[in-house]
């Protein structure tokens, strides 16, 4: 009690003691404080609603766009392979399993490696090596894609010709998917490397940071029960953090979707679906980027814009989707903080 | 409650007793897997434990813990209870105190900061020992350092000898990962994972291929801990909506459905009220007949009611460092302390 009112009192002083704690201090609700959360208010709604009209405005055009495409070719671009402007030829199935499967490999591959740091970094690692690799392995976010797509050109493309495919070829050849290379060494493949490279650090140090907020005690308690780290880990560690991981995982694809410009750098510009993924190919992405600039036919700038609309409800239906696991795993939470 | 010695209900202790003598033999067993000189009975009983046991190809950490007798120790286990309980088996201390844990010279360290320093101490078989002490002296550290629950602790470093069943539990060519499974802990704060009450129980059974009769197994660890009859009709339902008191029962029996030989209790009623305290209480009471209990308390009339030893532990005015003060039969500790600073602390003369 003496110790509250002494602490006070250098603002009070002896008249405003008098008067009683209610009027200590200056009095709320003052002119200037209802101008300022008005003011806050205001610029709050004013933000959130130029996103929603920006967003408005890039569906807008996105379709506008599209639409002569849209009366022109109708559904069948979507299950169209060719793409061949010179003929007329619009085909979106290409791009659209281009995008699949470039999608999927990366994840297939970035998921399991970021989570794998990401544990590294926050469970096994000194606090040495976490230090200085854990900043590097942010840094490598940090490149531009341009340039990861100029070395995927010129390192990683010639490397994987050389060695890996005819590697994958031999030993996994049994599958269609990993069917004869290209002799560049460019095709989805590569691109899915390239992507994993871009993908990697958003999820790992998402999750290392998920993970080292995994409570100590729920940890002691597994440890105390005999359990090994691994078990920890799976036990205890990766439940905790699913829902983000997931969420981060999420974040991750959404880039692989709308990477366009190291994907095309490497992808190989291919017109036609090959099963194997060292064939060339190309993404939603990458076709638009090829594409959107300088075409001299209309239909085929309107058929750019269709991909475009294409991509865009991909991306949805994965926000959607990232949304409704996510909400599961909140849900499985909230039930166990209840 | 008299912690003196009362003449057990035969029936029951006796069963108990057998059990028991199974799990000490697992225990040579496993510490004849860690070292490399195998005396040659532990080696024989190791061999009649685990050759009849029909899963094979469980892991080598378990085998003891998975041998049959343990269909018949949770059988005995459970009468055990049901006679304690009912008032005819308050067995107090085993007639011949045997040392399960020798403490020799432990001090520990933080870095630079000593928390314990020079302990030495036996904890007998089948008995409540209580540590007690100002805060800041080390009892939680002892505790940890018993199951190598420090390991992990930036800087820690131990010197002395922790012998467990005469087996240094520092030793190199020891896992801590069986140390802790044998030695089982319940901490301050009740800590149940976010999964079922089912599942907190089954999960360490299920990491150590405990599998058979897992539903069993689980009945018997609640039954255990005194919570069956709150929990059976939900047993899938989140163990985060258990009461305070409740989930700390339940960690007690996520302790012993791994059927440890130890159990080490980090105040384990200092979160909870005093009704839950009480039962939290009445357990240990049971379960001393089957474990060994070792228990931090801050509250003196919870060591005095509890416990048969009581060793205090207290800052040393010059190092800053903990140490063992006084270390005797709880009657002792409480009414006739050799020590002053003991009798000062005891009687909250404590500055
Ligand atoms: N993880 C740790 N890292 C560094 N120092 C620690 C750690 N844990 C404990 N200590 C130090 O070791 C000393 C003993 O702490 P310990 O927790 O064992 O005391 P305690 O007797 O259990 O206290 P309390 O009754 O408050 O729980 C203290 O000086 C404390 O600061
Ligand atoms: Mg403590």
């Amino acid at each position: 009690m003496s110790g509250g009112s002494g602490s006070l009192s250098p603002a009070l002083g002896p008249a405003a003691a008098a008067r009683g704690p209610w009027s200590a201090g200056r009095a709320r609700g003052t002119k200037t404080d209802r101008f300022g959360d008005a003011l806050l208010k205001s610029l709050c709604a004013a933000a959130s609603l130029l996103a929603v009209v920006i967003l408005g405005a890039i569906f807008y055009q996105v379709l506008d766009g599209a639409s002569a495409a849209f009366s022109q070719l109708g559904i069948g671009f979507l299950v169209h392979e060719v793409w061949q402007p010179n003929f007329g030829h619009f085909g979106a199935a290409t791009f659209i399993y281009g995008t699949v499967v470039v999608s999927l490999v990366t994840m297939v591959i970035a998921v399991p490696l970021a989570i794998s740091i990401g544990l590294y970094l926050s469970t096994t690692a000194s606090g040495r090596v976490r230090s200085v690799v854990g900043p590097l392995v942010e840094m490598l976010a940090a490149i531009p894609s341009v340039i990861l797509g100029f070395w995927g050109l010129i390192v990683l493309a010639p490397f994987l010709q050389a060695h890996a495919e005819p590697f994958l070829h031999s030993t996994l050849g049994f599958l269609p998917l990993f069917g004869k290379g290209e002799t560049t060494g460019l095709g989805l493949f590569t691109a899915s490397l390239i992507l994993t490279i871009m993908v990697v650090p958003i999820v790992a140090a998402i999750s290392r940071d998920l993970f080292l907020t995994v409570p100590k005690d729920l940890q002691d308690g597994a440890i105390a029960l005999g359990a090994t780290r691994w078990e920890v880990v799976r036990g205890v560690i990766l439940p905790s953090a699913a829902s983000g991981v997931v969420a981060a995982a999420f974040l991750g694809l959404g880039r692989a979707l709308g990477e366009a410009i190291a994907t095309l750098q490497v992808i190989g510009g291919g017109n036609f679906i090959h099963a194997s993924l060292f064939g060339t190919g190309g993404t939603l992405a990458s076709r638009i980027a090829e594409d959107a600039l300088g075409t001299p036919y209309a239909l085929q700038l309107s058929a750019v814009f269709y991909l475009g609309a294409i991509l865009l409800a991909m991306e949805l239906v994965l926000n959607l989707a990232a949304q409704a696991i996510m909400r599961r795993f909140d849900a499985f939470s909230a039930v166990a903080a209840r | 409650m008299n912690p003196n010695v009362t003449p057990p209900s035969q029936s029951a202790f006796g069963a108990v007793e057998a059990e028991f003598d199974a799990l000490t033999s697992g225990v040579a067993a496993l510490s004849a897997n860690a070292e490399t000189a195998t005396p040659p009975e532990t080696a024989s009983a190791d061999a009649t434990q685990t050759q009849p046991h029909p899963s094979g190809g469980a892991k080598p950490r378990i085998r003891i813990g998975s041998a049959p007798v343990h269909a018949s120790a949770m059988q005995s286990a459970e009468s055990a209870t049901v006679d304690a309980l009912s008032g005819a088996g308050r067995a107090g201390a085993a007639p011949a105190r045997e040392s399960i844990f020798d403490v020799r010279e432990m001090s520990v360290s933080y870095g630079t900061n000593t928390a314990i320093s020079g302990v030495t101490m036996q904890i007998q078989r089948n008995m409540i020992t209580a540590l007690i002490g100002p805060s800041g002296c080390g009892k939680s550290t002892f505790l940890r350092s018993l199951n190598r629950m420090n390991d992990s602790v930036k800087g820690f470093s131990i010197s002395g000898q922790v012998l467990y069943h005469g087996h240094d539990v520092y030793a190199g060519s020891v896992d801590p990962v069986e140390v802790r499974r044998r030695i089982g802990m319940v901490f301050q704060r009740p800590n149940p994972f976010p999964k079922s009450i089912y599942d907190n129980i089954a999960w360490a059974p299920r990491n150590l291929r405990m599998k058979d009769d897992l539903d069993r197994r689980v009945e018997y660890a609640l039954r255990g801990a005194a919570l069956w009859d709150e929990v059976k009709d939900r047993l899938h339902a989140s163990a985060l909506g258990l009461s305070g008191g409740q989930q700390q029962r339940l960690c007690i029996a996520r302790a012993i459905a791994i059927e440890p030989d130890v159990l080490l209790l980090d105040e384990p009623a200092s979160a909870l009220d005093p009704i839950a305290t009480l039962s939290i209480e009445q357990l240990m009471q049971t379960l001393k007949h089957r474990y060994t209990i070792v228990i931090v308390t801050h509250n003196m009339q919870q060591a005095a009611r509890i416990a048969d030893r009581t060793a205090f532990f207290s800052l040393e005015a010059t190092s800053r460092a903990g140490v063992l003060v006084e270390y005797d039969d709880t009657d002792v500790i409480f009414t006739r302390p050799r020590d002053p600073r003991t009798s000062d602390y005891v009687t909250g003369r404590f500055g």
